[in-house]
Protein backbone atom coordinates (compact mmCIF):
# COMPACT_ATOMS: atom_id res chain seq x y z
CA UNK A 1 0.00 0.00 0.00
CA UNK A 2 0.87 3.67 -0.71
CA UNK A 3 1.70 6.03 2.63
CA UNK A 4 -1.73 7.66 2.53
CA UNK A 5 -4.15 7.08 4.40
CA UNK A 6 -6.65 4.29 4.13
CA UNK A 7 -9.97 4.82 2.70
CA UNK A 8 -13.15 4.81 5.23
CA UNK A 9 -16.71 4.77 4.84
CA UNK A 10 -16.63 8.05 6.05
CA UNK A 11 -13.74 8.77 3.66
CA UNK A 12 -15.43 7.43 0.97
CA UNK A 13 -18.58 9.34 1.30
CA UNK A 14 -17.20 13.07 1.76
CA UNK A 15 -14.88 12.38 -1.56
CA UNK A 16 -18.06 11.63 -3.89
CA UNK A 17 -20.24 14.32 -2.48
CA UNK A 18 -17.12 16.76 -2.92
CA UNK A 19 -16.64 15.28 -6.26
CA UNK A 20 -13.21 14.54 -5.48
CA UNK A 21 -12.94 10.89 -7.51
CA UNK A 22 -16.01 9.18 -8.63
CA UNK A 23 -17.53 5.94 -7.46
CA UNK A 24 -16.42 4.54 -10.53
CA UNK A 25 -12.90 5.82 -10.45
CA UNK A 26 -12.86 4.27 -6.59
CA UNK A 27 -13.40 0.82 -8.06
CA UNK A 28 -11.14 1.26 -10.63
CA UNK A 29 -8.40 2.06 -8.04
CA UNK A 30 -9.39 -0.84 -5.84
CA UNK A 31 -9.22 -3.32 -8.56
CA UNK A 32 -6.19 -2.25 -9.96
CA UNK A 33 -4.74 -2.57 -6.30
CA UNK A 34 -6.55 -6.14 -6.45
CA UNK A 35 -4.52 -6.43 -9.64
CA UNK A 36 -0.89 -6.15 -7.88
CA UNK A 37 -1.56 -8.07 -4.95
CA UNK A 38 -4.05 -10.73 -5.55
CA UNK A 39 -1.81 -12.93 -6.86
CA UNK A 40 0.52 -13.01 -3.90
CA UNK A 41 -2.29 -12.61 -1.26
CA UNK A 42 -5.30 -15.25 -2.86
CA UNK A 43 -7.90 -12.88 -1.07
CA UNK A 44 -9.88 -13.15 -4.13
CA UNK A 45 -11.49 -16.27 -5.36
CA UNK A 46 -13.77 -14.10 -8.43
CA UNK A 47 -13.73 -10.65 -8.82
CA UNK A 48 -17.52 -8.80 -10.31
CA UNK A 49 -16.67 -6.11 -11.98
CA UNK A 50 -19.28 -6.20 -14.41
CA UNK A 51 -21.93 -5.61 -10.86
CA UNK A 52 -19.23 -3.08 -9.64
CA UNK A 53 -18.98 -0.70 -12.05
CA UNK A 54 -23.02 -1.40 -13.00
CA UNK A 55 -23.48 0.08 -8.55
CA UNK A 56 -20.68 2.18 -9.13
CA UNK A 57 -22.24 4.31 -11.77
CA UNK A 58 -25.82 4.14 -10.15
CA UNK A 59 -23.95 6.12 -7.38
CA UNK A 60 -22.37 8.57 -9.60
CA UNK A 61 -25.72 9.26 -11.14
CA UNK A 62 -27.36 9.97 -7.99
CA UNK A 63 -24.43 12.09 -7.16
CA UNK A 64 -24.80 14.50 -9.98
CA UNK A 65 -28.53 14.60 -9.52
CA UNK A 66 -27.76 16.05 -6.24
CA UNK A 67 -28.91 13.34 -4.23
CA UNK A 68 -28.70 12.27 -0.92
CA UNK A 69 -26.38 9.32 -0.99
CA UNK A 70 -27.22 6.10 0.95
CA UNK A 71 -25.14 5.47 3.82
CA UNK A 72 -22.22 3.24 2.41
CA UNK A 73 -22.19 5.16 -1.00
CA UNK A 74 -20.00 3.74 -3.23
CA UNK A 75 -17.85 1.95 -0.80
CA UNK A 76 -15.71 -1.08 -2.40
CA UNK A 77 -16.50 -3.97 -0.77
CA UNK A 78 -15.79 -7.51 -0.43
CA UNK A 79 -18.38 -10.34 0.67
CA UNK A 80 -17.03 -13.60 1.43
CA UNK A 81 -17.91 -16.45 -1.07
CA UNK A 82 -20.28 -18.55 1.37
CA UNK A 83 -22.50 -15.95 0.70
CA UNK A 84 -24.88 -16.16 -2.02
CA UNK A 85 -24.63 -13.39 -5.02
CA UNK A 86 -26.79 -13.37 -7.67
CA UNK A 87 -25.09 -13.75 -10.79
CA UNK A 88 -22.06 -14.32 -9.27
CA UNK A 89 -20.01 -17.39 -8.86
CA UNK A 90 -20.01 -18.73 -5.19
CA UNK A 91 -17.96 -21.72 -4.44
CA UNK A 92 -17.46 -21.90 -0.67
CA UNK A 93 -13.92 -22.31 -1.39
CA UNK A 94 -15.48 -25.65 -2.35
CA UNK A 95 -14.94 -28.46 -5.65
CA UNK A 96 -18.15 -28.99 -5.29
CA UNK A 97 -19.27 -25.53 -6.13
CA UNK A 98 -16.90 -24.37 -8.63
CA UNK A 99 -19.44 -23.63 -11.06
CA UNK A 100 -22.29 -22.48 -9.07
CA UNK A 101 -23.82 -19.24 -9.85
CA UNK A 102 -27.05 -18.25 -7.08
CA UNK A 103 -29.75 -17.04 -8.56
CA UNK A 104 -30.47 -14.57 -5.70
CA UNK A 105 -28.89 -12.57 -3.23
CA UNK A 106 -28.29 -13.30 0.21
CA UNK A 107 -30.44 -10.38 2.67
CA UNK A 108 -27.08 -9.36 3.92
CA UNK A 109 -25.77 -8.68 0.60
CA UNK A 110 -28.93 -6.97 -1.06
CA UNK A 111 -29.20 -4.95 1.89
CA UNK A 112 -25.59 -3.93 1.33
CA UNK A 113 -26.05 -3.14 -2.14
CA UNK A 114 -28.86 -1.33 -1.28
CA UNK A 115 -27.06 1.06 0.99
CA UNK A 116 -25.36 1.92 -1.32
CA UNK A 117 -22.12 -0.54 -1.90
CA UNK A 118 -19.76 -2.02 -4.57
CA UNK A 119 -19.03 -5.52 -4.30
CA UNK A 120 -15.64 -5.75 -5.84
CA UNK A 121 -16.24 -9.56 -5.67
CA UNK A 122 -16.01 -13.11 -3.71
CA UNK A 123 -13.46 -13.91 -0.86
CA UNK A 124 -11.63 -16.66 0.01
CA UNK A 125 -12.15 -19.21 3.21
CA UNK A 126 -12.08 -22.27 4.56
CA UNK A 127 -13.85 -24.78 2.29
CA UNK A 128 -18.09 -24.78 4.04
CA UNK A 129 -16.53 -22.12 6.26
CA UNK A 130 -14.69 -24.89 8.26
CA UNK A 131 -11.10 -24.14 9.54
CA UNK A 132 -9.36 -21.79 11.43
CA UNK A 133 -6.21 -21.34 8.78
CA UNK A 134 -7.95 -20.80 5.65
CA UNK A 135 -5.76 -23.57 4.68
CA UNK A 136 -8.45 -25.71 3.95
CA UNK A 137 -9.32 -23.85 0.85
CA UNK A 138 -9.70 -26.40 -2.30
CA UNK A 139 -8.08 -22.98 -4.34
CA UNK A 140 -5.31 -22.67 -2.36
CA UNK A 141 -4.16 -20.74 1.55
CA UNK A 142 -3.93 -17.14 1.94
CA UNK A 143 -1.50 -15.43 3.04
CA UNK A 144 -1.40 -12.77 6.22
CA UNK A 145 -0.74 -9.28 4.64
CA UNK A 146 1.03 -8.60 7.83
CA UNK A 147 2.95 -11.51 7.42
CA UNK A 148 3.29 -13.54 4.10
CA UNK A 149 4.93 -16.57 5.45
CA UNK A 150 1.71 -16.87 8.34
CA UNK A 151 -1.92 -17.89 8.27
CA UNK A 152 -4.72 -14.65 8.08
CA UNK A 153 -6.97 -17.28 10.17
CA UNK A 154 -9.79 -18.57 9.16
CA UNK A 155 -12.57 -19.56 8.26
CA UNK A 156 -12.86 -15.91 6.74
CA UNK A 157 -9.39 -15.21 5.81
CA UNK A 158 -9.82 -14.21 2.31
CA UNK A 159 -12.06 -10.87 3.85
CA UNK A 160 -9.78 -9.95 6.66
CA UNK A 161 -6.84 -9.89 4.50
CA UNK A 162 -8.63 -7.45 1.46
CA UNK A 163 -9.25 -5.27 4.36
CA UNK A 164 -5.98 -5.25 6.14
CA UNK A 165 -3.95 -5.17 2.99
CA UNK A 166 -6.25 -2.30 2.06
CA UNK A 167 -7.99 -3.95 -0.86
CA UNK A 168 -11.58 -3.32 0.20
CA UNK A 169 -12.79 -0.58 2.08
CA UNK A 170 -14.85 -3.36 4.53
CA UNK A 171 -16.07 -6.74 4.25
CA UNK A 172 -18.47 -9.54 4.89
CA UNK A 173 -17.28 -12.57 6.67
CA UNK A 174 -19.34 -15.60 8.69
CA UNK A 175 -18.38 -16.50 12.59
CA UNK A 176 -19.53 -19.74 13.51
CA UNK A 177 -16.84 -20.67 15.60
CA UNK A 178 -14.74 -17.71 15.77
CA UNK A 179 -14.12 -16.82 11.87
CA UNK A 180 -14.40 -13.33 11.88
CA UNK A 181 -13.06 -12.71 15.23
CA UNK A 182 -9.78 -14.90 15.17
CA UNK A 183 -8.83 -13.82 11.74
CA UNK A 184 -9.37 -9.58 12.73
CA UNK A 185 -7.30 -10.51 15.33
CA UNK A 186 -4.37 -12.41 13.32
CA UNK A 187 -4.44 -9.14 10.59
CA UNK A 188 -4.75 -6.35 13.08
CA UNK A 189 -8.01 -4.91 11.75
CA UNK A 190 -11.80 -4.98 14.16
CA UNK A 191 -14.45 -7.41 13.03
CA UNK A 192 -17.42 -7.79 14.21
CA UNK A 193 -19.57 -11.63 15.40
CA UNK A 194 -23.40 -10.19 15.68
CA UNK A 195 -25.87 -11.32 18.02
CA UNK A 196 -27.48 -14.77 16.56
CA UNK A 197 -30.04 -13.57 15.11
CA UNK A 198 -29.40 -9.89 14.35
CA UNK A 199 -28.24 -11.00 10.78
CA UNK A 200 -30.63 -12.86 8.29
CA UNK A 201 -28.61 -15.94 7.36
CA UNK A 202 -31.08 -15.66 4.26
CA UNK A 203 -28.80 -16.95 1.27
CA UNK A 204 -25.76 -17.67 3.48
CA UNK A 205 -24.65 -20.98 2.74
CA UNK A 206 -25.28 -23.05 5.93
CA UNK A 207 -22.74 -24.95 8.09
CA UNK A 208 -24.29 -25.09 11.36
CA UNK A 209 -27.29 -23.65 11.56
CA UNK A 210 -27.48 -22.76 15.23
CA UNK A 211 -24.19 -21.08 15.18
CA UNK A 212 -23.78 -19.41 12.16
CA UNK A 213 -23.48 -15.69 11.84
CA UNK A 214 -22.48 -12.99 9.17
CA UNK A 215 -20.72 -9.66 10.05
CA UNK A 216 -18.24 -6.92 8.79
CA UNK A 217 -14.53 -6.43 8.80
CA UNK A 218 -13.43 -3.03 8.69
CA UNK A 219 -10.42 -0.82 9.10
CA UNK A 220 -12.34 0.84 12.17
CA UNK A 221 -15.19 0.93 14.94
CA UNK A 222 -17.51 3.87 13.07
CA UNK A 223 -17.43 1.06 9.52
CA UNK A 224 -17.57 -1.75 11.40
CA UNK A 225 -20.93 -0.11 12.92
CA UNK A 226 -21.86 1.15 9.28
CA UNK A 227 -21.98 -1.96 8.19
CA UNK A 228 -23.84 -3.79 10.91
CA UNK A 229 -26.62 -1.15 10.76
CA UNK A 230 -27.11 -1.63 6.90
CA UNK A 231 -27.09 -5.86 7.34
CA UNK A 232 -29.33 -5.64 10.66
CA UNK A 233 -32.60 -6.42 11.16
CA UNK A 234 -35.82 -8.74 10.64
CA UNK A 235 -35.97 -10.94 7.73
CA UNK A 236 -38.94 -12.68 6.80
CA UNK A 237 -36.73 -15.41 4.50
CA UNK A 238 -35.26 -16.09 8.08
CA UNK A 239 -37.60 -17.24 10.83
CA UNK A 240 -34.58 -16.87 13.02
CA UNK A 241 -33.79 -13.27 13.00
CA UNK A 242 -34.99 -11.86 15.28
CA UNK A 243 -38.04 -8.76 15.71
CA UNK A 244 -35.78 -6.62 17.76
CA UNK A 245 -35.61 -2.93 16.95
CA UNK A 246 -32.01 -1.90 14.93
CA UNK A 247 -30.45 1.28 17.39
CA UNK A 248 -28.43 3.82 15.41
CA UNK A 249 -25.05 2.36 16.18
CA UNK A 250 -23.25 5.29 14.78
CA UNK A 251 -24.67 7.60 17.18
CA UNK A 252 -23.72 5.51 20.40
CA UNK A 253 -20.01 5.25 19.60
CA UNK A 254 -19.53 8.55 21.44
CA UNK A 255 -20.68 7.54 24.33
CA UNK A 256 -18.75 7.63 27.59
CA UNK A 257 -17.69 4.20 28.64
CA UNK A 258 -17.11 5.54 32.41
CA UNK A 259 -18.49 3.55 34.91
CA UNK A 260 -19.04 0.37 32.68
CA UNK A 261 -18.42 -2.50 34.48
CA UNK A 262 -15.89 -5.07 32.78
CA UNK A 263 -15.52 -8.53 33.69
CA UNK A 264 -12.21 -9.99 33.21
CA UNK A 265 -12.81 -14.24 33.42
CA UNK A 266 -9.84 -15.88 34.72
CA UNK A 267 -10.61 -18.97 32.76
CA UNK A 268 -9.04 -17.24 29.57
CA UNK A 269 -5.73 -16.88 30.90
CA UNK A 270 -4.64 -20.08 31.66
CA UNK A 271 -2.48 -22.79 29.90
CA UNK A 272 -1.91 -22.31 26.73
CA UNK A 273 -1.96 -18.40 26.31
CA UNK A 274 0.46 -17.12 24.85
CA UNK A 275 2.81 -14.67 27.34
CA UNK A 276 2.88 -12.31 25.26
CA UNK A 277 -0.18 -11.75 23.81
CA UNK A 278 -1.49 -11.74 27.55
CA UNK A 279 0.66 -8.91 28.40
CA UNK A 280 -0.93 -7.04 25.73
CA UNK A 281 -4.31 -8.19 26.74
CA UNK A 282 -3.69 -6.58 30.14
CA UNK A 283 -2.60 -3.43 28.43
CA UNK A 284 -5.87 -3.54 27.16
CA UNK A 285 -7.57 -3.92 29.99
CA UNK A 286 -5.61 -1.46 31.60
CA UNK A 287 -6.53 1.10 29.24
CA UNK A 288 -10.17 0.40 29.71
CA UNK A 289 -9.64 1.43 33.67
CA UNK A 290 -7.72 4.08 32.34
CA UNK A 291 -11.00 5.43 30.80
CA UNK A 292 -13.27 4.48 33.62
CA UNK A 293 -13.94 1.23 33.05
CA UNK A 294 -14.78 -1.07 36.36
CA UNK A 295 -12.73 -3.98 36.15
CA UNK A 296 -14.54 -7.04 37.79
CA UNK A 297 -13.15 -10.32 38.12
CA UNK A 298 -15.17 -13.28 36.54
CA UNK A 299 -15.30 -17.02 36.90
CA UNK A 300 -16.89 -18.68 33.93
CA UNK A 301 -16.54 -22.33 35.00
CA UNK A 302 -17.27 -24.43 31.79
CA UNK A 303 -15.20 -22.19 29.36
CA UNK A 304 -12.79 -25.19 29.52
CA UNK A 305 -15.76 -27.44 28.01
CA UNK A 306 -16.64 -25.16 25.05
CA UNK A 307 -14.24 -27.19 22.36
CA UNK A 308 -15.75 -30.14 22.90
CA UNK A 309 -18.80 -29.09 23.10
CA UNK A 310 -18.59 -26.91 19.80
CA UNK A 311 -16.95 -29.62 17.80
CA UNK A 312 -20.17 -32.08 18.40
CA UNK A 313 -22.74 -29.58 17.57
CA UNK A 314 -21.24 -27.86 15.03
CA UNK A 315 -20.26 -31.08 12.86
CA UNK A 316 -23.67 -32.76 13.98
CA UNK A 317 -25.34 -29.71 12.08
CA UNK A 318 -22.72 -29.76 9.28
CA UNK A 319 -23.25 -33.33 8.66
CA UNK A 320 -27.05 -32.36 7.71
CA UNK A 321 -26.93 -29.47 6.21
CA UNK A 322 -24.07 -30.99 3.92
CA UNK A 323 -25.84 -33.62 3.31
CA UNK A 324 -27.45 -31.64 0.19
CA UNK A 325 -24.70 -31.75 -1.96
CA UNK A 326 -25.94 -35.09 -3.46
CA UNK A 327 -24.97 -33.82 -7.51
CA UNK A 328 -28.74 -34.01 -7.95
CA UNK A 329 -29.55 -30.38 -8.24
CA UNK A 330 -27.02 -27.96 -8.28
CA UNK A 331 -22.91 -28.55 -8.24
CA UNK A 332 -20.57 -31.13 -8.98
CA UNK A 333 -22.22 -33.90 -10.20
CA UNK A 334 -19.64 -37.18 -11.02
CA UNK A 335 -20.46 -40.31 -12.63
CA UNK A 336 -21.82 -43.34 -11.33
CA UNK A 337 -23.79 -46.05 -12.55
CA UNK A 338 -26.88 -45.94 -9.46
CA UNK A 339 -28.01 -43.03 -7.51
CA UNK A 340 -26.46 -44.27 -4.06
CA UNK A 341 -23.01 -44.30 -6.52
CA UNK A 342 -23.52 -41.29 -8.53
CA UNK A 343 -23.64 -39.57 -4.22
CA UNK A 344 -20.62 -41.15 -3.56
CA UNK A 345 -18.82 -40.55 -5.92
CA UNK A 346 -20.09 -36.60 -6.17
CA UNK A 347 -19.30 -36.31 -2.44
CA UNK A 348 -15.94 -37.97 -2.71
CA UNK A 349 -14.28 -35.86 -5.23
CA UNK A 350 -16.24 -32.59 -4.31
CA UNK A 351 -15.43 -32.34 -0.77
CA UNK A 352 -12.13 -31.65 0.87
CA UNK A 353 -10.31 -33.26 3.47
CA UNK A 354 -11.52 -31.46 6.94
CA UNK A 355 -14.96 -30.99 5.06
CA UNK A 356 -15.41 -34.67 5.17
CA UNK A 357 -13.64 -35.31 8.66
CA UNK A 358 -16.16 -32.66 10.33
CA UNK A 359 -19.26 -35.27 8.39
CA UNK A 360 -17.60 -37.88 9.51
CA UNK A 361 -17.66 -36.81 12.90
CA UNK A 362 -21.68 -34.77 12.92
CA UNK A 363 -22.46 -38.50 11.43
CA UNK A 364 -20.81 -40.86 14.23
CA UNK A 365 -22.28 -38.26 17.22
CA UNK A 366 -25.40 -38.32 15.70
CA UNK A 367 -25.89 -41.92 14.58
CA UNK A 368 -28.49 -44.62 16.62
CA UNK A 369 -26.37 -45.62 19.82
CA UNK A 370 -24.35 -42.13 20.22
CA UNK A 371 -26.80 -39.62 19.87
CA UNK A 372 -27.36 -39.41 24.09
CA UNK A 373 -23.79 -39.99 25.04
CA UNK A 374 -22.68 -37.04 22.40
CA UNK A 375 -24.70 -34.81 20.65
CA UNK A 376 -27.42 -34.92 23.78
CA UNK A 377 -24.47 -34.63 26.45
CA UNK A 378 -23.50 -31.66 24.56
CA UNK A 379 -26.68 -29.47 23.78
CA UNK A 380 -26.78 -29.86 27.82
CA UNK A 381 -23.76 -28.40 28.28
CA UNK A 382 -24.02 -25.79 25.38
CA UNK A 383 -26.85 -24.92 28.46
CA UNK A 384 -24.57 -24.59 31.27
CA UNK A 385 -21.66 -22.32 28.87
CA UNK A 386 -24.56 -19.80 28.02
CA UNK A 387 -25.46 -19.68 31.61
CA UNK A 388 -21.74 -19.06 32.23
CA UNK A 389 -22.47 -15.97 29.99
CA UNK A 390 -26.26 -14.93 31.60
CA UNK A 391 -24.61 -15.26 34.98
CA UNK A 392 -22.01 -13.03 34.46
CA UNK A 393 -24.13 -10.31 32.81
CA UNK A 394 -25.93 -10.21 36.27
CA UNK A 395 -22.58 -8.55 37.54
CA UNK A 396 -20.78 -7.08 34.30
CA UNK A 397 -21.75 -4.91 31.36
CA UNK A 398 -19.44 -6.50 28.74
CA UNK A 399 -16.91 -9.74 28.80
CA UNK A 400 -12.77 -8.92 27.82
CA UNK A 401 -11.09 -11.87 26.94
CA UNK A 402 -7.95 -12.16 24.39
CA UNK A 403 -9.48 -13.19 21.04
CA UNK A 404 -7.06 -16.22 20.39
CA UNK A 405 -4.28 -18.31 22.36
CA UNK A 406 -1.78 -17.07 20.30
CA UNK A 407 -0.66 -14.74 17.04
CA UNK A 408 -0.88 -15.99 13.60
CA UNK A 409 0.59 -19.06 13.28
CA UNK A 410 3.23 -20.24 10.34
CA UNK A 411 1.58 -21.91 7.20
CA UNK A 412 1.35 -25.40 7.39
CA UNK A 413 2.48 -25.40 10.90
CA UNK A 414 -0.94 -27.07 12.71
CA UNK A 415 -2.80 -28.74 9.55
CA UNK A 416 -1.28 -32.42 10.23
CA UNK A 417 -3.45 -32.46 13.87
CA UNK A 418 -6.86 -31.01 13.49
CA UNK A 419 -7.13 -31.50 17.12
CA UNK A 420 -4.35 -28.60 17.65
CA UNK A 421 -6.21 -26.86 15.16
CA UNK A 422 -9.26 -27.07 16.79
CA UNK A 423 -8.29 -25.96 20.41
CA UNK A 424 -7.33 -22.48 18.64
CA UNK A 425 -10.81 -21.82 19.07
CA UNK A 426 -10.43 -22.42 22.91
CA UNK A 427 -11.57 -18.51 23.36
CA UNK A 428 -14.58 -17.74 20.57
CA UNK A 429 -16.29 -20.62 20.62
CA UNK A 430 -18.26 -19.82 24.30
CA UNK A 431 -19.89 -16.81 22.70
CA UNK A 432 -20.53 -18.52 19.67
CA UNK A 433 -22.29 -21.27 21.73
CA UNK A 434 -24.08 -18.84 23.87
CA UNK A 435 -25.62 -16.89 20.96
CA UNK A 436 -24.06 -13.45 22.33
CA UNK A 437 -21.79 -10.78 20.48
CA UNK A 438 -18.23 -10.42 20.28
CA UNK A 439 -16.13 -8.03 18.14
CA UNK A 440 -12.32 -8.64 18.20
CA UNK A 441 -10.12 -5.20 18.36
CA UNK A 442 -6.20 -4.85 17.26
CA UNK A 443 -4.58 -4.38 20.72
CA UNK A 444 -0.99 -3.99 19.21
CA UNK A 445 1.66 -6.26 18.37
CA UNK A 446 4.44 -8.56 19.60
CA UNK A 447 7.56 -8.10 19.48
CA UNK A 448 8.00 -9.99 16.05
CA UNK A 449 5.14 -7.08 14.47
CA UNK A 450 2.45 -9.91 14.86
CA UNK A 451 -0.84 -8.05 15.89
CA UNK A 452 -2.64 -9.31 19.05
CA UNK A 453 -6.84 -9.10 19.29
CA UNK A 454 -8.56 -8.28 22.57
CA UNK A 455 -12.41 -9.42 22.50
CA UNK A 456 -15.56 -7.72 23.89
CA UNK A 457 -18.34 -9.79 24.33
CA UNK A 458 -21.86 -8.37 25.34
CA UNK A 459 -25.26 -9.52 26.19
CA UNK A 460 -27.80 -10.68 23.51
CA UNK A 461 -28.52 -7.77 21.11
CA UNK A 462 -26.47 -5.58 22.61
CA UNK A 463 -23.78 -4.11 19.83
CA UNK A 464 -24.60 -0.99 20.43
CA UNK A 465 -22.59 -1.32 23.85
CA UNK A 466 -19.98 -3.50 22.30
CA UNK A 467 -19.53 -0.85 19.44
CA UNK A 468 -19.37 1.65 22.19
CA UNK A 469 -16.57 0.06 24.20
CA UNK A 470 -14.28 -0.93 21.10
CA UNK A 471 -14.49 2.73 19.95
CA UNK A 472 -13.58 4.38 23.24
CA UNK A 473 -10.82 1.48 23.21
CA UNK A 474 -9.84 2.53 19.07
CA UNK A 475 -10.24 6.56 20.30
CA UNK A 476 -7.94 5.81 23.55
CA UNK A 477 -4.99 4.27 21.13
CA UNK A 478 -5.92 0.72 22.24
CA UNK A 479 -5.29 -0.49 18.55
CA UNK A 480 -1.46 0.78 19.12
CA UNK A 481 -0.91 -0.08 22.58
CA UNK B 1 -10.09 -46.95 20.97
CA UNK B 2 -13.00 -45.29 20.67
CA UNK B 3 -14.20 -46.02 17.60
CA UNK B 4 -13.18 -49.64 14.98
CA UNK B 5 -12.97 -49.38 11.58
CA UNK B 6 -15.62 -51.47 10.87
CA UNK B 7 -17.52 -48.24 12.28
CA UNK B 8 -15.53 -45.77 10.11
CA UNK B 9 -16.68 -47.51 7.20
CA UNK B 10 -20.72 -47.95 8.53
CA UNK B 11 -20.26 -43.61 9.39
CA UNK B 12 -18.66 -43.02 5.71
CA UNK B 13 -21.89 -45.23 4.39
CA UNK B 14 -24.48 -43.26 6.45
CA UNK B 15 -23.09 -40.39 4.95
CA UNK B 16 -22.60 -41.42 1.48
CA UNK B 17 -18.95 -40.74 1.21
CA UNK B 18 -16.75 -43.48 -0.59
CA UNK B 19 -13.61 -43.15 1.04
CA UNK B 20 -10.31 -44.41 -0.10
CA UNK B 21 -8.30 -46.75 2.01
CA UNK B 22 -5.68 -44.50 3.17
CA UNK B 23 -8.95 -42.00 4.46
CA UNK B 24 -9.95 -44.63 6.32
CA UNK B 25 -7.10 -45.23 8.03
CA UNK B 26 -6.21 -41.80 8.64
CA UNK B 27 -10.21 -40.55 9.49
CA UNK B 28 -10.05 -43.56 12.02
CA UNK B 29 -7.16 -41.92 13.95
CA UNK B 30 -7.85 -38.79 14.00
CA UNK B 31 -12.04 -39.43 15.02
CA UNK B 32 -10.20 -41.11 17.54
CA UNK B 33 -8.19 -38.46 19.09
CA UNK B 34 -11.42 -36.00 18.88
CA UNK B 35 -13.47 -38.59 20.80
CA UNK B 36 -10.92 -39.11 23.23
CA UNK B 37 -10.71 -35.25 23.94
CA UNK B 38 -14.69 -34.35 23.82
CA UNK B 39 -15.16 -37.37 26.53
CA UNK B 40 -14.31 -34.58 29.13
CA UNK B 41 -17.42 -33.40 28.64
CA UNK B 42 -18.41 -37.08 31.11
CA UNK B 43 -17.00 -35.33 33.66
CA UNK B 44 -20.00 -32.56 34.00
CA UNK B 45 -23.48 -33.44 35.77
CA UNK B 46 -25.98 -32.77 33.97
CA UNK B 47 -28.85 -34.64 34.64
CA UNK B 48 -30.80 -31.59 35.51
CA UNK B 49 -30.40 -29.48 32.73
CA UNK B 50 -32.03 -28.58 29.56
CA UNK B 51 -30.92 -29.62 26.36
CA UNK B 52 -30.21 -26.03 24.54
CA UNK B 53 -31.80 -26.73 21.40
CA UNK B 54 -33.05 -23.01 20.61
CA UNK B 55 -30.73 -20.21 20.28
CA UNK B 56 -32.81 -17.59 19.63
CA UNK B 57 -35.61 -17.66 22.14
CA UNK B 58 -33.67 -17.16 25.17
CA UNK B 59 -31.43 -14.08 23.18
CA UNK B 60 -34.34 -12.01 22.48
CA UNK B 61 -36.59 -12.42 25.42
CA UNK B 62 -38.20 -15.15 27.92
CA UNK B 63 -41.71 -14.92 26.20
CA UNK B 64 -41.00 -16.55 23.25
CA UNK B 65 -44.88 -15.85 21.50
CA UNK B 66 -44.14 -12.24 22.16
CA UNK B 67 -40.54 -11.98 20.55
CA UNK B 68 -40.93 -14.02 17.62
CA UNK B 69 -43.84 -12.84 15.97
CA UNK B 70 -41.71 -14.53 13.02
CA UNK B 71 -43.99 -17.45 13.34
CA UNK B 72 -45.98 -15.83 10.15
CA UNK B 73 -49.13 -17.03 8.39
CA UNK B 74 -48.10 -20.03 6.20
CA UNK B 75 -49.80 -18.41 3.17
CA UNK B 76 -48.94 -19.10 -0.71
CA UNK B 77 -46.44 -16.54 -2.22
CA UNK B 78 -45.31 -16.27 -5.99
CA UNK B 79 -41.81 -18.00 -6.48
CA UNK B 80 -40.34 -18.02 -10.22
CA UNK B 81 -37.33 -19.81 -9.92
CA UNK B 82 -37.77 -23.04 -11.38
CA UNK B 83 -36.34 -22.61 -14.77
CA UNK B 84 -33.16 -20.17 -13.08
CA UNK B 85 -32.77 -23.42 -11.14
CA UNK B 86 -33.13 -26.15 -13.78
CA UNK B 87 -30.83 -24.55 -15.83
CA UNK B 88 -27.95 -24.99 -13.41
CA UNK B 89 -28.67 -28.21 -12.44
CA UNK B 90 -25.76 -30.87 -13.57
CA UNK B 91 -28.74 -32.56 -15.56
CA UNK B 92 -32.46 -31.81 -15.99
CA UNK B 93 -35.34 -32.45 -18.23
CA UNK B 94 -38.07 -29.65 -17.55
CA UNK B 95 -39.37 -29.82 -15.02
CA UNK B 96 -37.60 -32.60 -13.87
CA UNK B 97 -34.06 -33.25 -12.27
CA UNK B 98 -32.68 -36.31 -13.97
CA UNK B 99 -30.73 -38.66 -11.85
CA UNK B 100 -29.32 -42.30 -12.49
CA UNK B 101 -31.47 -45.24 -12.34
CA UNK B 102 -33.08 -45.51 -9.00
CA UNK B 103 -35.23 -48.86 -9.61
CA UNK B 104 -33.94 -51.85 -10.97
CA UNK B 105 -36.40 -54.66 -12.51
Amino acid sequence: MSGAAPWTIAGVRAALAAKKISARELAAEFYSRIDRRNAELNAYLTLSPERAYAQADRIDAAVSRGETLPPLAGVPMAIKDVISTRGVRTTCASKMLEDYIPPYDATAAERLERAGAVFLGKTNCDEFAMGGSNENSAYGPVRNPVALDRVPGGSSGGSAAAVAAGLAVAALGTDTGGSIRQPGAFCGIPGLMPTYGRVSRYGLVAFASSLDKIGPFAGNVADIAAVTAAIAGHDTYDSTSAAVPVPDYAAGLEKPVQGLRIGVPEDYFGKGLDPEVQEKIHAGIALLERLGCRRIPLRMPHTDYAIATYYIIATAEASSNLARYDGVRYGLRAPGATLTEMYRQTRDRGFGSEVKRRIMLGTYVLSAGYYDAYYLRAQRVRALIARDFSDAFEKVDAIITPTAPTTAFRLGEKTADPLQMYLADVYTVTGSLAGVPGISVPCGKTRAGLPVGLQIFGPHFSEERVLQIAHAFEAAGGFSL
Amino acid sequence: MKISREEVLRVAELAHLGLSPEEIETYGRQLDDILAYVDKLKALDVTNVEPMTQVLYPAAGADGAESHPELREDTLRPSDVADAVLARAPEAEKPFFRVPKVIDR
